[in-house]
């Protein structure tokens, strides 16, 4: 991955994209396992579970009383304790840690709600699948303009949706007749890799879903970039897919619906890619909830000190410390990189190259955009330099000579800048409600 | 957790193309090199001394400043290095030390430094410290008193001046391939067109220059003196003693392409070249000063914060 010798060229960035089945490497249930429930930790009376409660596998957990979603326990089992965890950007989440049973039972409460697919049992039981389906963002009523199947892994070397999509054709056809019904017949485009073509007619044809050959040259795959092709239009810069009333779902996570209701369980096994540290890929079937240690032993990949691992691919993963990190429903990807392949970032300045500026496949003035984000100036950033375009591909961070850890710079001053208008929209509503308040005494007064 | 390994934790992306400053700057240093030691073949150990001075002083003040304002040392990206070597091409070969050391302390100190250094000048620096010398010493960097102990094998006569003070008929007798060759007088590196073509052809493929400056530097040149000959011969000179001669090739590849003062998109990129070519070729025709480049150059970068306004839409923008 270096320089071209004729810098006039691009860097073109295929992605990997096999024309065959990769067998799957099956991790067998760890003794132990972790999810990661989405709210933060609370240690009140209004946590639901305790150590020591008996689950079952792909039981419904409601975690805090007066929170309305749930977990899914991926083990049988029980629960050994509940504690903190923060991701990135201090995402506050809870853990919940299990101790795996010998044995395993499934819970049967899906089954018996699984006798018709309707939004509601989807809302229900699989909010939490392999794939991560959108299902929490969606409203009581589900009228979507259409529904995206993205069969494209976003970063580069990531097999996962195409290797779900092209082993499970028939899985994912009923799925899509599953979503066409919930969504009221909307149209439904299934973006997949050239690669994927000669198996597409089964993918799509039978349930009248429309296949679509997207290019293999990074970043093509970014959600943004599928959607542009699939729907010729662009997602106003700022908002999400389903704004426009686009969902877009993965392939893994179509096929999972699938799946859950031709068996009546709840799916808690993740496919994800292995990425080793000579960038081969090994396909692994693991238990939500398993930690990397368990993959990473039995896919014979040594990690030393300064080793990384990288959840997701090379170009927009993110760095875990600890390789106790458990496989969660959107894992489509862990990495392990070599302290001798580790690039590091430097605190040189910005010399105005442009070669950032040249590579963005949205069109941003990086150099300048860097520059205010840098300095702070989260909103000139976002008003005059177009912070809120893009689209988190890496390519800026990957050409820049200085080695300026752009991409991390514009992804703080995105979540900085949504920080800042939470709490500006707080004040308002602050100051209409004291305003109302005051008119109320004064009526009052009056009479 | 006493056995955990210690991961490295980072942000994405995890991958890099291995580019860096230094490269940078070291190529661009490989690209002048023909023509820095064709000026040295040519005007002998002086020339090598003006250079090995400029370059060393512009290190040594770079030093200074990074010392004296306790910054990090940042003489290892190599961009001191290459103004020094940079403006002791555009210098004669009999330039006094003091002079050259001069030039490389308003370069690093007044051009660069006082900006916040590498990234932050809004002006080239060699044409700074060039433009101070030629305002304050003019004798020094006039070719012809400069050289007048020399004797070569070709007209002694500086193209530039000649055509200024006695008419474009002065240099009938230059050839474009004599220019090419280095069969003229100037500055120790800039009489090899051929050296400079090399070198500059060499950096906009491998993409340390943008080609996009260049090519438009050149053309705005050739365009406009094009213009001005075909309408007055008798006056002005042809496109060739233009384009090859002076500072032309060494501002087109060398100065007009500084990252730092020069735009980033495309079509601001392409305006910035056209319009340095064309006030270079406006200054020395109907200007008072002998070559236009140098003057030419700050012009443009002064409005190049403006030009690289014009930029297409980011993706998604609305309204």
């Amino acid at each position: 991955m270096k320089r071209s010798f004729f810098g006039l060229a691009k860097p073109r960035f295929a992605y990997d994209s096999p024309d065959s089945v990769l067998t799957p490497e099956r991790i067998p249930t760890p003794k132990k396992a972790t999810i990661y429930y989405n709210r933060p930790y609370r240690r009140t009376d209004a946590l639901l579970i305790k150590p020591g409660d008996a689950v079952k596998t792909g039981q419904k957990l409601s975690v805090y009383a007066d929170d309305p979603g749930y977990a899914i326990s991926p083990v049988t089992g029980a629960v050994a304790y509940v504690s903190a965890y923060q991701g990135d950007f201090g995402a506050a989440c809870t853990a919940i840690h299990f101790d795996v049973a010998e044995t395993e039972e499934i819970d049967d409460a899906f089954a018996r709600a699984a006798g018709e697919a309707t939004l509601e049992t989807l809302k229900d039981y699989l909010a939490h699948i392999p794939g991560n389906p959108p299902l929490e963002a969606l409203g009581e009523d589900f009228h979507p303009r259409a529904i995206v199947i993205n069969a494209m892994d976003p970063d580069l070397l990531v097999l996962t949706n195409q290797q779900v999509a092209r082993r499970n054709a028939a899985l994912l056809t009923k799925g899509v007749s599953i979503l066409k019904s919930i969504a009221h017949g909307a149209p439904v485009v299934v973006a997949m890799p050239k690669s994927l073509s000669r198996a597409a007619g089964g993918i799509g044809g039978a349930s009248g879903a429309e296949a679509r050959l997207i290019d293999d040259a990074y970043p093509a795959g970014l959600p943004v970039f599928v959607l542009k092709e699939v729907l010729g239009e662009v997602v106003p810069a700022g908002k999400t897919p389903l704004d426009i009333g686009v969902a877009v779902f993965t392939a893994e996570a179509v096929a999972g619906i699938a799946k859950a209701f031709e068996t009546k369980q709840i799916p808690v096994t993740k496919t994800l890619t292995l990425i080793k540290k000579d960038l081969s890929q090994t396909m692994v079937e693991a238990r939500i909830g398993t930690p990397l240690k368990d993959i990473f032993a039995i896919c014979g990949v040594t990690l030393e000190d300064r080793d990384r691992i990288i959840i997701g691919g090379p170009m927009t993963g993110a760095t875990i410390y600890s390789d106790e990190y458990p496989v969660g429903p959107d894992t489509d990807a862990v990495m392990a990189q070599d302290s001798g392949d580790v690039s590091l970032v430097s605190d040189q300045p910005c010399t105005n190259c442009g070669e950032c500026v040249r590579i963005c496949p949205a069109n941003i003035a990086v150099n300048m955009l860097v520059r205010f984000c840098e300095a702070r100036q989260y909103e000139t950033a976002a008003d005059e330099y177009d912070l809120r375009s893009c689209v988190e591909c890496g390519l800026c961070t990957f050409v820049c000579p200085s080695r300026i850890p752009i991409f991390q710079y514009l992804r703080l001053a995105k979540y900085e800048l949504n920080r800042l208008e939470e709490e500006m929209d707080k004040t308002a509503v602050e100051a209409e409600t004291s305003a109302e308040e005051t008119e109320e005494t004064a009526e009052g007064t009056d009479a | 957790m006493p056995n955990q390994k210690k991961f490295i934790v980072s942000h994405a992306p995890f991958w890099h193309n291995g580019s860096n400053l230094s490269e940078r700057s070291y190529h661009i240093m490989l690209a002048a090199v023909p023509a820095a030691l064709f000026g040295v073949v040519q005007f002998g150990m002086p020339a090598l001394g003006v250079l090995s001075l400029a370059i060393s002083s512009a290190i040594l003040w770079e030093l200074a400043f990074n010392r004296v304002s306790r910054m990090p040392d940042s003489i290892g990206d190599g961009n001191a290095a290459l103004i020094g070597l940079l403006l002791g091409m555009t210098l004669p070969a009999t330039a006094p030390w003091w002079f050259v050391v001069v030039g490389t302390f308003v370069a690093i100190v007044v051009g660069k430094q006082i900006y916040g250094g590498i990234g932050g000048n809004p002006f080239n620096p060699v044409a700074v410290a060039l433009a101070v010398l030629m305002l304050s010493w003019y004798k020094y960097l006039d070719v012809d008193v400069a050289l007048i102990n020399y004797s070569f094998d070709f007209p002694a006569l500086y193209p530039m001046a000649a055509i200024k003070h006695f008419g474009p008929a002065s240099v009938d007798s230059f050839t474009a391939a004599d220019l090419l060759m280095g069969r003229q007088t100037g500055a120790i590196g800039a009489t090899f067109g051929l050296g400079l073509i090399l070198g500059g052809a060499y950096l906009m493929l491998r993409g340390f220059i943008r080609w996009e400056i260049s090519l438009a530097f050149l053309a705005g040149v050739l365009i406009t003196s094009g213009a001005f000959a075909a309408n007055d011969p008798a006056r002005f000179a042809n496109p060739a003693i233009h384009l090859f001669s002076g500072y032309t090739l060494i501002g087109a590849f060398f100065l007009a392409t500084d990252d730092s003062s020069s735009p980033t998109n495309f079509v601001p990129m392409l305006l910035y070249g056209l319009l340095g070519g064309v006030m270079t070729v406006l200054i020395r025709n109907i200007g008072a000063y002998v070559d236009g480049v140098i003057l030419a150059i700050l012009i443009i970068n002064t409005i190049n914060p403006l030009l690289d306004k014009i930029r297409p839409k980011a993706l998604g923008k609305v309204a």
